[in-house]
């Protein structure tokens, strides 16, 4: 399991200097994921057992990585009494839709493109 | 009295009570998820969130007191999109066959997420700085707080909307697909993670491998699309407009 955690950490750091260094607009994690795919393609052998299991373990709590910053919706309650309507609308409507339609869209390609 | 005061101080000081906190909420958000038989709408990060803020709300606790502990939950989101690459790796052989689909309806999908809100927000007269913050809405956080930024919106009320984006898409998102008669799985993921980014990809990593990787994906790419191209066609749009 460290293992594990050390090569994403070690992908993780590599990718903040790379985005750092270059001025990337993606942040570091985005990079480091690029970064331990390619290792993994260039490994060409199935992924190592610590990193598997702590990769599965991370993941399968994904939702529980979100919930501080989600808590901090406290800090604009005043903003959201104000805007509220707009923003909801915002994110439903906005998010509703392209679901609807990148699902649509995706399925029709991959029928036409495999 | 002083006793109960200095374990007050105390466990405000440590991040030992914030993130014990954050890890009950999820474990009672996870066992009624469980008992909704993971229905989507009973999303464990929704209940979460709910619940420790009705706490922050009811305690008095500031936000700020409470991030410092819980922070150490919220560094491991670093780590969570690197290993996005592992189930992505498993999958490899679906993803390269269907290349052509994935970058068109990824890119398709993150611009119409990104207009649509825009549109919705200016027509119901949100002001400049709200519709900058609402603009990179379905992207990763940490990618969707520096384009706030960039566009002059408020990178920290990003975060909120983004997450809601999240919770939401994972929430209705499936029932949407359904719906819209998308049964494809890699086709269901690809617009989870291109709406919804990590919490709709915790959703479709939860029923269906596959789903799960098409999902991650989906969430670099749009993130990788929207940092590019929405800054730019924001200063061309904002310029014309003036």
């Amino acid at each position: 399991m460290i293992a594990g955690l050390t090569t994403l950490l070690a992908c993780q750091l590599a990718g903040e200097l790379l985005a750092r260094a270059f001025g990337l607009p993606v942040p570091g994690p985005v990079v480091g994921m690029v970064l331990l795919f390619a290792a993994l393609m260039l490994r060409r052998r199935p992924v190592p057992a610590g990193l598997n299991t702590t990769a599965d373990g991370l993941l399968a709590n994904l939702g529980l990585l979100f919930v501080p910053a989600g808590v901090g919706v406290v800090l604009y309650l005043p903003l959201l009494a104000r805007e509220g309507p707009a923003i909801a609308l915002a994110v439903v409507g906005g998010t509703l839709l392209t679901i609807a339609a990148t699902g649509r869209l995706a399925q029709a390609l991959l029928r036409r493109f495999g | 009295m002083s006793d109960l005061a200095q374990i007050w101080v105390y466990l405000a000081r440590e991040p030992l009570a914030a993130l014990t906190v954050t890890l009950v909420a999820w474990l009672i958000a996870l066992r009624v998820a469980d008992a909704a038989r993971w229905h989507p709408v009973a999303n464990p990060t929704l209940i979460s969130v709910v619940l420790l803020s009705l706490l922050l709300l009811g305690g008095g606790i500031a936000y700020r007191d409470y991030f410092s502990g819980a922070q150490f939950v919220h560094f491991l989101l670093g780590p969570a999109t690197v290993a996005l690459a592992v189930p992505l790796y498993r999958q490899w052989q679906d993803v390269r066959r269907s290349a052509v689909a994935v970058v068109a309806s990824v890119v398709g999908g993150g611009a119409l997420a990104a207009a649509s809100g825009i549109a919705i927000a200016w027509a119901m007269g949100a002001t400049p700085q709200v519709i900058a913050t609402l603009a990179p809405r379905s992207v990763t956080t940490p990618v969707a707080m520096g384009i706030a930024e960039r566009l002059g919106g408020l990178p920290s009320l990003t975060a909120v909307v983004v997450i809601s984006s999240g919770i939401l898409g994972a929430a209705v998102g499936p029932l949407v697909l359904d719906l819209a008669r998308v049964r494809d799985w890699r086709a269901r993921g690809l617009a989870m993670g291109t709406a919804a980014h990590g919490v709709g990809t915790a959703r479709a990593l939860r029923v269906n491998e596959t789903a799960g990787a098409f999902a991650g994906l989906a969430m670099a790419l749009n993130a990788l699309a929207t940092a590019l191209f929405l800054p730019l066609i924001w200063r061309l749009v904002v310029g014309l407009s003036r």
